[in-house]
C-alpha cells in the first residue's frame, strides 16, 4: 500500500499478523489482524460487520492462499452469495475451487426443548469436518450471539463460546467474530470478555442526513494500532478504509515551480508560479472567475505533460467545457489526450467521508500531478465547518505527501467579503489569491491580488483581471490621481491621459518653432552685423594705408627740402 | 437408515399406538452421551414399550450428519416419527419435559 512507509503505525509488527487485503485496514492495524487469535468485529445493524467479515475472508483466499470458512448464523448461504455478488466476488467459485467453505447453521429456538446438561459438540465437528476439508486458515463466525437466542441455558453457552474461542485458536484459525451492539457494551451479550486480542468497532452516524461509517480499533494486545476513527466506505470494490489521518508533517518539501496558466500571475509569483506540491486557494465571490482561474492552471499542467484531476461540484463536465471554450480555452481536447480528468458530483450525494474517500482512490488510481477542487465551499453544505476543515487537512496532507499540486476554489459570499474563507482553511494554504468585484459608476470589474504567497516573493499589487475570447488577461489598474480605477472607468482615464498628453505635445511643438524663428531671425542679423563688421574693418585698413602712404610723402618731401636747403 | 421399514406406520398416525423413531445424537462415548442414552432407554421402556426404535448417531464418526440433521448441540434426541419433528436437546434428566418434549402419553390413556 501506498502509504505503509510513511505511517508510523506500520513500523515494525510484534506479533504475528495476518493481512485482511482491506484496504486501509491493514495501514492502521500495523499489518492485519492478530495470526492465529480470534477478533471481535462489533457494530450496530447495517454498519458492514458481516462485509468485513466476508471480504477479509475472500481477499484471504484470493490474494494470500489462506482457505476460509464464512460461519453464518443469520444469512443463508445463497442470499450472502446474491449479496456479495455485486462487489464482483463469486463465493461460489471460490466454493468449488475449494477456497471456502459457507456454513449455515440454522437456529431456531422455538423447536427445541432441553432437559439436562449438554454441550455444543455438534458444532465443533461441524467446523471441525469444514476447516479440515480445505485446511482452512480463517474463519468468521456471523453472528455467534444468534445462539444466544436459541439455546436458553446462558451458562452453557458462555462457556462453550469461551471453548468455541480456544478451539480456533489451536487449530491456528484467524477468526472473525462479529457481535451486535450493545446498549453500554461493545456487544449485546458481551462477547467481549472472551476474546480479548483484538477488537474493531463499526459505526454509522447520521448528521445532517448523511450518514458516514467509521472504523475504530478498540483494543489491540500486544501491537501499536492507530487509535482514530478511520471513515470507511463500502464501495464497488468491498470496504476501504481511509488512513490518512495517520500522516504525519514530514513530506519532502519541493522548489520545482509550476506555471499557473496566466503569465502576469507568474510574474506576480516570483516570476514562476506556484510551487509544484503546494496548496493554492482561489477564493472570491460569485462570478470573479476562480472558476476560470483553475481551469488555466489545469490548462497549463496539461500543456507540460502533467495530468490534472478536476473535481467539480457545481458544473456538469460539458458546462465546464463549453463555459471554458468561450474564453478561448479548449479542454475537451486534454480530455481526450487522457491528461485531464473530470469528476462532477453534488457534494449532497455522500458524506464528507464518501467524497474524501473517493478523492483519494481517484488520486491514487489516476496519479496526477495537479489537483483542482472547485469550490470546496459547497462541501461545506454537507459538512459542519470543523468536518470540512479536517478533511480538507487530511487531503492537504495526502496530497502533499505525493507532490501533487492543489487548486481549491472557495466561494465567498457578498457580505463576508475578503480575507476570509467559508471553511477556515486559509491557514492550510500556501498561497492564496484573492479575486474581488469592484463596482464603480455602474459596472462590476474583477480585480485580483496575491493575498499570500509562502516562500516566494510575490507582488503587492491590485491588478484587473480579464476574461475574454482571448483568455485570461491581468492588466495593471490604473493608479493616478482619481485613485484606483478599473474596467471602463480605466480605459476612459486612460484615453484622457492621452489627450492631454497629445495636448501638451501640440504646445510644445508650437513653442519650438516659433522659438526656432527667432533663433534664425537672430543668426541673420548676426550674419549681417559681421558683415558690417568686415567692411569696417576693410574701411579701416584702407584708411591706414593711406595715412602711411602721406607720411612717407611727407618725409620724402622734408628730405627734399633739406636737400634744396642745404641743410647739414 | 431404517426410515422406509416404518412408512407404514405413519399412514395411520394418530391412533393411540403411535409409533416413534428417535434418533439420538452423540460424540463419542462421553459421559454425557451415556447418561442421555440410559435416561432415553429407561422412558422407552416405560412408556413406549414395542412401539419406539431408537437409532444412536455418532457424529464422530459420521460428521456430515451433523450438517445435514443441522446439530449443534450434544447430545440431541430427534423425534423422527410421529410427525412434526421434535427436538430435544441434554441428557434428558428430567423425564417429565422429555415426555412433554415427545408428546407422549401414557399407555394408561389408551382405549382399554
Amino acid at each position: 500500500m501506498v502509504l505503509d512507509t510513511s505511517s508510523p503505525i506500520a513500523r515494525e509488527a510484534t506479533l504475528p499478523k495476518c493481512p485482511t487485503g482491506i484496504q486501509g485496514f491493514d495501514e492502521i492495524s500495523g499489518g492485519g489482524l492478530p495470526k492465529g487469535r480470534p477478533t471481535l468485529v462489533c457494530g450496530g445493524p447495517g454498519c458492514g460487520k458481516t462485509l468485513f467479515g466476508m471480504e477479509f475472508l475472500v481477499r484471504g483466499a484470493t490474494e494470500y492462499d489462506e482457505p476460509g470458512i464464512f460461519v453464518t448464523f443469520e444469512e443463508k448461504a445463497h442470499e450472502l452469495a446474491e449479496n456479495v455478488l455485486s462487489l464482483g466476488w463469486d463465493l461460489k467459485e471460490l466454493e468449488a475451487r475449494g477456497k471456502l467453505i459457507i456454513e449455515h447453521i440454522l437456529v431456531e429456538r422455538s423447536e427445541i426443548e432441553e432437559t439436562g446438561e449438554y454441550d455444543l459438540e455438534g458444532l465443533f465437528i461441524r467446523l471441525g469436518a469444514a476447516v479440515d476439508a480445505i485446511g482452512a486458515k480463517r474463519i468468521v463466525l456471523d453472528t455467534v450471539e444468534s445462539l444466544f437466542a436459541a439455546l436458553p441455558n446462558e451458562l452453557i453457552l458462555r462457556s462453550e463460546l469461551r471453548r468455541l474461542f480456544r478451539w480456533c485458536k489451536q487449530k491456528g484459525l484467524t477468526a472473525v467474530i462479529t457481535g451486535e451492539r450493545g446498549d453500554m457494551t461493545l456487544t449485546r451479550h458481551g462477547l467481549e470478555e472472551y476474546v480479548s486480542d483484538c477488537v474493531v468497532d463499526l459505526n454509522v452516524r447520521v448528521k445532517s442526513d448523511i450518514a458516514t461509517r467509521r472504523l475504530r480499533i478498540v483494543k489491540y494486545r500486544g501491537s501499536e494500532h492507530g487509535t482514530n476513527e478511520y471513515p470507511f466506505l463500502i464501495g464497488a470494490g468491498g470496504f476501504s478504509v481511509m488512513p490518512i489521518t495517520s500522516i504525519n508533517l514530514d513530506y519532502a518539501t519541493s522548489s520545482e515551480r509550476v506555471l499557473t496558466g496566466v503569465n502576469r500571475l507568474d510574474t506576480m509569483l516570483g516570476g514562476q508560479g506556484y510551487y509544484k506540491g503546494s496548496s493554492v486557494l482561489i477564493s472570491g465571490t460569485a462570478g470573479t472567475g476562480k472558476s476560470s482561474l483553475a481551469a488555466a492552471f489545469a490548462r497549463a499542467t496539461c500543456a507540460g505533460g502533467g495530468r490534472c484531476l478536476y473535481f467539480a461540484f457545481e458544473e456538469p463536465v460539458s458546462q465546464i467545457i463549453r463555459n471554458m471554450g468561450s474564453i478561448g480555452m479548449d479542454l475537451g481536447k486534454l480530455m481526450d489526450a487522457g491528461l485531464l480528468k473530470f469528476h462532477a458530483s453534488r457534494p449532497t450525494t455522500y458524506g464528507m467521508e464518501m467524497h474524501l474517500l473517493t478523492m483519494y482512490n481517484m488520486v491514487k488510481e489516476f496519479e496526477p500531478d495537479a489537483v483542482i477542487i472547485d469550490p470546496i465551499s459547497n462541501l461545506s453544505a454537507v459538512g459542519g465547518e470543523e468536518e470540512v476543515k479536517s478533511i480538507l487537512t487530511r487531503f492537504v496532507d495526502f496530497l502533499k505527501g505525493q507532490n501533487i499540486t492543489t487548486l481549491f476554489t472557495d466561494l465567498t459570499f457578498g457580505r463576508t467579503v475578503g480575507e476570509y474563507t467559508e471553511s477556515a482553511i486559509s491557514s492550510l494554504m500556501d498561497t492564496w489569491i484573492l479575486l474581488r468585484n469592484i463596482e464603480t459608476n455602474g459596472e462590476r470589474n474583477r480585480a485580483l491580488f496575491v493575498l499570500k504567497s509562502r516562500g516566494m516573493e510575490h507582488s503587492n499589487q491590485v491588478r484587473e483581471f480579464i476574461l475574454s475570447s482571448d483568455g485570461l488577461e491581468l492588466t495593471d489598474a490604473y493608479l493616478g490621481s482619481e485613485g484606483v480605477l478599473m474596467g471602463s472607468a480605466r480605459v476612459g482615464q486612460e484615453a484622457r491621459d492621452f489627450e492631454e498628453s497629445r495636448l501638451r505635445g501640440q504646445e510644445l511643438s508650437g513653442k519650438k518653432r516659433s522659438l526656432e524663428a527667432k533663433r534664425a531671425a537672430l543668426e541673420s542679423q548676426m550674419a549681417a552685423l559681421k558683415q558690417d563688421f568686415l567692411s569696417m574693418q576693410e574701411e579701416i585698413e584702407a584708411v591706414e594705408t593711406a595715412a602711411k602712404a602721406q607720411n612717407a610723402a611727407l618725409f620724402k618731401d622734408r628730405d627734399m627740402m633739406a636737400k634744396i636747403r642745404k641743410a647739414d | 437408515m431404517t426410515e422406509n421399514e416404518h412408512t407404514q406406520h405413519v399412514n395411520a398416525p394418530w391412533e393411540a399406538g403411535d409409533f416413534y423413531h428417535l434418533r439420538l445424537y452423540v460424540a463419542g462415548v462421553t459421559p454425557k452421551s451415556l447418561t442421555a442414552f440410559a435416561n432415553l432407554k429407561k422412558i422407552c421402556d416405560e412408556y413406549l414399550e414395542g412401539r419406539c426404535e431408537i437409532d444412536v448417531i455418532d457424529l464422530v464418526e459420521s460428521p456430515h450428519l451433523a450438517k445435514e440433521d443441522n446439530i449443534l448441540a450434544i447430545p440431541t434426541l430427534i423425534r423422527r416419527l410421529p410427525e412434526p419433528i421434535k427436538k430435544i436437546i441434554g441428557t434428558l434428566a428430567d423425564t417429565e419435559r422429555v415426555l412433554v418434549g415427545l408428546e407422549i402419553h401414557k399407555r394408561t390413556d389408551a382405549p382399554s
